[in-house]
Order: C-alpha cells, then structure tokens, then sequence
C-alpha cells in the first residue's frame, strides 16, 4: 500500500478558510432544446478544501448531476456551460490553478484530469461498468491511463484497491465480470476504480441512492474510511439529507440550478433558514428512500424553461413575499461566518416590504 | 464451453434426419414424379412413350418402391458410401454435379460476405458518430435504394453499364477463351472481373440491411452509462468508440455471420440465374422444376445441414463474444 499516498485529516478537520482543492465561480450549464434554453445549472459558487465533504443536496431534478458532471466536462455536446473551476492538483502547484471550463472536453489536459486528479462515482452500479470487460480490466485501464503503464504494476493496484474496497478474494475476482457482482459490490468496484490514481477531489453522485438499506451504510462507511487513509475532498451529490448528516462537512442546498443556501452540517442542521431548507428538514427521509421526491414540500421542481427573474422557489414557497420575491433575481446574504442564503427574508429589500405591508 | 458445444453438435445429428425425412416427404408431394414429367416432354417433341417403357424406366430408378424405402435406401447410401443417389435429368451421381458447383458457389459467397461486413460495419459506425450529418443522410440514402432495388433488377442495370464502358456484359464467371484454360495469372484476374458485379449484387442488399442495424446498434450503445464511466476515466473518445461501442454493437452482427452464411447462399439463386453464374443455385432450381428427387432432396438436405452448421456457429460466437450467456451456457 505504500503507493498511495496517506494524508490524515487535521484534528477537526481543515477549515474551508485553507486553499480550496476547488473552487467554482459562476458556473451555468444550459442545454438548448426547441422550447428555448433549459438553465440546468444557473450561477453556482462553491469551494472544498483539502480532505472535505460538501454535500449537494437537492430534490429530483434540480441540477445536481449537471453540475458534478460539468466539472469534469461531461456534459453532452450541446450543452453551455461558463463560469470557472479552478482546480488545484499536484501538477499545477506553483503555476496557479486550472480552470476546467476552459479546456476543451477531448482535450489531453482535461483527460488528464478525468480519472487522474478528479474522478467521478455514478448513481447505477449495475450500468456503469461494460459488461463486456472484466472488472479488472476496467479497473487496470484507469491506472495504465494515469499511474503506470506497466500492466503488472497496474494490476498490483488495482488488486491492492480492490482489497481495500472490501472485495474479498481479490485474485479471483480481477477476472470476473461485472454480472457476477451484486449491486454494492459493483460499487465497491466503482470506488476502487475511482480512487486508483490517488484523485484530490472525488464526486460522488448518489453513490448509494439504488443500493439496499444496509448495503448503503456499509457503502457510505468505507467511502469515509477512504476518505480518511486518502485525504480526498468530496462532492458527495445526493437528495437523502439523512445521508448528508452522515457524510458531509459542508453542506450547499440546492434548488432549480441554484445554491439557496451554504453552511457547515451542524449549522445547517440546528439552524437551516432557507424556506426550502426547512422543507427538506421536515421531511427528511428515512435512509433508503429511493423517490428523491419530498411529501411536506408540495408540487415539485420546475423545469428551468425560460423563467423570468425571480425566486425559484416562490410557488412553492409557504412564506413567499409577493411583488418581491417573484419581481426581481434573490440576491445571496451573509448570515454567518460560513453561513450563506439566497432568500428575501433575510436581505433588507425583503425586511422593508415585509414591514411596508404590516404597516400599510 | 466445451460440453455445450459437444452437446449442440450431437443433437445436430437426429434433427439432421428429421429435417431429410421431411424434406423428402415435401419432394414426394406434388402429383407425378420425374418420368411422368420426362415423358411429358418427349411427348411435346412426338416421343410418345409407352405404359410399358415408363414403368420400366420407373423401376430401374426405384421410383415404383413407396416413399419410405426410397428414403431409406438413399440415406443409408450417404450415409455409408457417401453416395447422394443419382440425377435423373443430369445422368451423373449427384455427388458429381454439388461437387462441381460448391467450389464456386462458396468462393462467392463467401466473398459477398467479406463485401458485406467490410463495407456495411465501417460506414455504420461512422454514420452513428456522425449521427444527421450528410454523410449519415448519404448513408441512409443508399441503404434504403439498396434495400428497395431487387437483386435482379441491379445485376441488369450493372451488366447493361459495363456492357456500355467496357463493350462486355461480364456475364458467368470466366470470359470465353479462358473457360477450359489452366489456372494462370490472366485466369485469376478474369475471375476476379467477373466477380465483381455478382460480388455487389448478391452483396448489397445485405450490405444496406446491416448499416441500419449496425447505425441502430452504436447510437443504442454509445448512449450507455458506463460510456459516461469510460470517459470520465480520461480514456480519448476514439478509445471508447472502439474498446465499448463498437465492441458491443458488433456482437449480435458477428454472431448471425452464421445465419447470413445459408441467406447469401440462397438467396443468390434468381441473380445467379440472371447473371449466368456456374453456381448451386441454377441448377437446384431446375432440379425442383424437373422433380429431380434425389438431386433436389440432396441439395435441400445440404441447405439444411449448412442452417444447422450457421446456427451453431453462430451461437458459439456469440458465447464467446458475451461473458454474460457464456455464463448461463456453463452449467448445462
Ligand atoms: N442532456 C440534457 N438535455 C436537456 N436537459 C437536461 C439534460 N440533462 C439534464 N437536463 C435537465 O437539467 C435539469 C437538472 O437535471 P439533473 O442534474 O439530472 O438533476 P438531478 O438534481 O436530479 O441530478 C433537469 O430539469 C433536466 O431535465
Ligand atoms: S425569496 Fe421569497 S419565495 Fe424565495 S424562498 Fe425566500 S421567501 Fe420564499
Ligand atoms: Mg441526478
């Protein structure tokens, strides 16, 4: 094991104050269809420092796949995306940071990235790997890429990560193919393939979402004892705020392509102030709920189809100001050190119109 | 793997047998028999043959036995001397006249096929990356007037085109004073002219079929999640079109090769025909026409055989392409 390289978390963890591992500016991804642009992912900020977990959580829809799968260039071809991700690595230490956004898809810089620096974790288990391959071969193929092009070399990690992943009987089990898997050990395979080459930031999306109950608990528990022995930041995407209070350091709320509000979990959790945010905390589901669709909140997320400027929650929203909140674009208030929100309520244009009513 | 193929080629054996048996009984079936066909046809040239004569001639054939010993007989004689029976119409053992022709007929078609999958996968694959492009549209185009376009009709219309160029319909297989001649260098390359028109006649339809299903297969496959996967891990787009997409639409193509090997072969027969070529398919024509017994129930039975063969071959293709059916296939 001596080739991975083991960074141990600080005692109560690294600040998000410390240089981010990433750091996205403005991020929109739109897809043009018939009807107009669909805005997928419409002006996001986020930051992970070193070794942490932020959590994007959101119903159904709301934008979260887009925007992990945009910071590695994923997107289909016809899609927009601008803004920033700059990105730290080991390579680019001292030369400032990469701004993903920039490189072309195909490029040999941005594949670079893929799978090297930043590698990515799928919701399907039981799609995500060729069932023509073996397992093996689909994991050696991610080292040759960007460890080694030695195949015994390659084939030394990916058994000793296999291991390490908790697939018992490694050896035999390189030359298997992915039908002769359950669901949770396909994705154990999955997390071996993605931590191979040692990534500094690994997403995650819905790692455990169309897994068993208990097989997400086992799964959720070695992702962190990764997390641990390897020192990667994570983007862990998912709906299940229970697993977000299991996982995460931090913790951004998202809503119709936008951040609605950021703080580290514990915050959150004890003082959410987003009205969708108290939606999602009222309901949320026992660990293993699949429907991502959440009962006390009513309707469901919009389709981000040329909306006019205005809060994306309003109808839905049991506290909405009307001739504010539906007038104009909700600016982002600081509430606390760590603790952002994007929501009239909290902003002296809402507090003005809020009294203006109770008065006149 | 090895069992299963074991077990396949045996059960091959009994369903050989019935196929012959049925096969002989269809042969039997419409009224008359050959003499009475052959006596029908003296007749229209003012030789009328006699009760006496036609009963003679039906019994120095065996065709005055019932159905059952004739099949017998003619079994048995495959069976032990290889003996496929005797043409009425030729005068030769049967065994003479396949002989003769399936050498050509194979080299054919098996041509055509190599025609077939070298042109059809190449252009399928790229017709699907480049999916509504002009040269997807193009594609499309030719698969659709090639599929509409009858075989026959194409062999006239590519005859009367170099009839019109080269001053010479390319009709058969040799021109005339290489007929008799030993095979020389000047021997394969009239063979090799001649096999051009045939090549894409017999070729193309089956050319135009697999594109679509080819196209059909890379867009299905190029879409999958674990495609996302494969990219996500830094591998180049062209690594993933061959190692995943093209890797897997091929599959089920590869394995009807097996399939497509009795189609080519029979299917060929009207352009065969039309094109004068010295293959099976003529001659087994008129052999149904005539009610050449045991030249006509011979060749049905060899078709049958080669269905079988195609079958089997191509169902061991497609276990050792798929690790997910070689994996139902070993335990039986
Ligand atoms: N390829 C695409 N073309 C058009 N719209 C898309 C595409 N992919 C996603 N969308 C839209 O973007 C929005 C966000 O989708 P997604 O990120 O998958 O949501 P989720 O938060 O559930 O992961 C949805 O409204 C979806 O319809
Ligand atoms: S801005 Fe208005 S509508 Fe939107 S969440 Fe806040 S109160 Fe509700
Ligand atoms: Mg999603």
């Amino acid at each position: 094991m001596g080739e991975l390289k083991v960074e141990e978390k600080t005692a109560g963890g690294l600040t998000s104050s410390a240089a981010p591992v990433v750091e996205v500016n403005g991020l929109r991804v739109g897809f043009r269809t018939q009807a107009g642009v669909v805005q997928a992912v419409d002006g996001i900020d986020m930051k992970i420092g070193p070794g942490r977990t932020l959590a994007l959580v959101g119903e159904s829809g709301c934008g979260k796949s887009v925007t992990g799968k945009a910071l590695l260039a994923l997107q289909p071809k016809h899609a927009e995306v601008t803004g920033e991700i700059l990105l730290s690595t080991a390579d680019t230490k001292g030369k400032g940071r990469l701004d993903l956004v920039k490189l072309k898809p195909d490029s040999k810089e941005m594949r670079a990235v893929r799978g090297g620096s930043v590698s990515m974790i799928f919701q399907e288990p039981m799609t995500a790997l060729s069932p023509l391959h073996t397992v093996g071969d689909q994991i050696m193929e991610n080292v040759l890429l960007h460890r080694t092009r030695n195949r015994k070399e390659a084939k030394r990690i990916a058994l000793d990560m296999m291991k390490r992943v908790g697939i018992g009987n490694a050896e035999q089990r390189l030359d298997q193919y992915p039908h002769e898997f359950s669901g949770g050990m396909r994705q154990r395979v999955m997390i071996a393939m993605a931590l191979s080459c040692n990534p500094t930031l690994l997403i995650a999306d819905e790692p455990t979402t169309a897994l068993d109950v208990t097989i997400q608990a086992q799964v959720l528990e070695l992702m962190r004892k990764l997390q641990r022995e390897l020192g990667m930041a994570t983007l862990f995407i998912t709906h299940d705020l229970g697993v977000v209070a299991e996982t995460a350091d931090d913790v951004a709320v998202m809503y119709l392509g936008r951040i609605v509000e950021t703080a580290p979990v514990r915050e959150l959790f004890s003082n959410p102030k987003h009205p969708y945010t108290k939606g999602l905390m009222k309901s949320i589901p026992r660990i293993g709920s699949q429907t991502g669709r959440l009962a006390s909140i009513e309707g469901t997320v919009p389709l981000p189809l040329n909306r006019p400027p205005m809060c994306g929650f309003y109808e839905r929203c049991p506290e909405r100001i009307e001739g504010v909140c539906n007038a104009m674009d909700v600016p982002e208030t600081q509430i606390g050190p760590d603790h952002r929100v994007r929501c009239f309520l909290y902003n002296d244009e809402g507090s003005k119109a809020k009294e203006a009513k109770m008065h006149g | 793997m090895l069992r299963y193929m074991l077990r396949r080629t045996l059960i091959m054996v009994p369903v050989t047998l019935f196929v012959s048996m049925i096969v002989f009984i269809i042969i039997q079936l419409p009224p008359g028999d050959f003499v009475s066909g052959y006596a029908a046809k003296m007749a229209t040239s003012g030789e009328i043959m006699d009760e006496q004569a036609m009963a003679l001639l039906r019994e120095s054939y065996g065709l005055d036995k019932p159905w059952y010993v004739q099949y017998f007989t003619w079994i048995i004689g495959i069976l032990t001397e290889g003996d496929f029976g005797y043409s009425l119409s030729y005068n030769r053992p049967v065994s003479d006249i396949i002989g003769q022709y399936m050498g050509i007929t194979i080299i054919v078609s098996l041509v055509s096929m190599v025609f077939t999958y070298v042109v059809a996968i190449p252009i399928g694959i790229l017709s699907a990356v480049k999916q509504y492009s002009f040269f997807d549209y193009l594609a499309t185009g030719f698969g659709f007037l090639g599929m509409a376009t009858p075989n026959f009709l194409l062999a006239i219309i590519l005859m009367f085109i170099s009839f019109q160029w080269w001053g010479d319909p390319m009709l058969g297989l040799f021109s005339a004073e290489f007929t008799d001649a030993p095979w020389t260098a000047a021997k394969w390359m009239d063979l090799f002219k001649h096999m051009i028109i045939p090549v894409i006649v017999i070729g193309t339809s089956n050319t135009c079929e697999l594109i679509r299903v080819m196209r059909g297969q890379m867009l299905d496959e190029m879409t999958k999640p674990h495609i996302l996967t494969a990219r996500a891990k830094g591998l180049p787009e062209w690594r993933i079109l061959l190692k995943y997409s093209a890797r897997a639409a091929i599959n089920p193509i590869v394995s009807t090769i097996g399939w497509s090997l009795t189609t080519i072969f029979t299917g060929s027969t009207i352009t065969a025909i039309v094109l004068n070529l010295p293959t099976q398919g003529p001659v087994m024509h008129k052999a149904l026409l005539s009610q050449d017994m045991y030249l006509a129930g011979s060749w049905l039975l060899l078709m049958a055989v080669f269905t079988l063969l195609g079958t089997l071959i191509s169902d061991i293709l497609l276990a050792w392409l798929d690790p997910r059916i070689r994996m139902t296939r070993k335990g039986t």
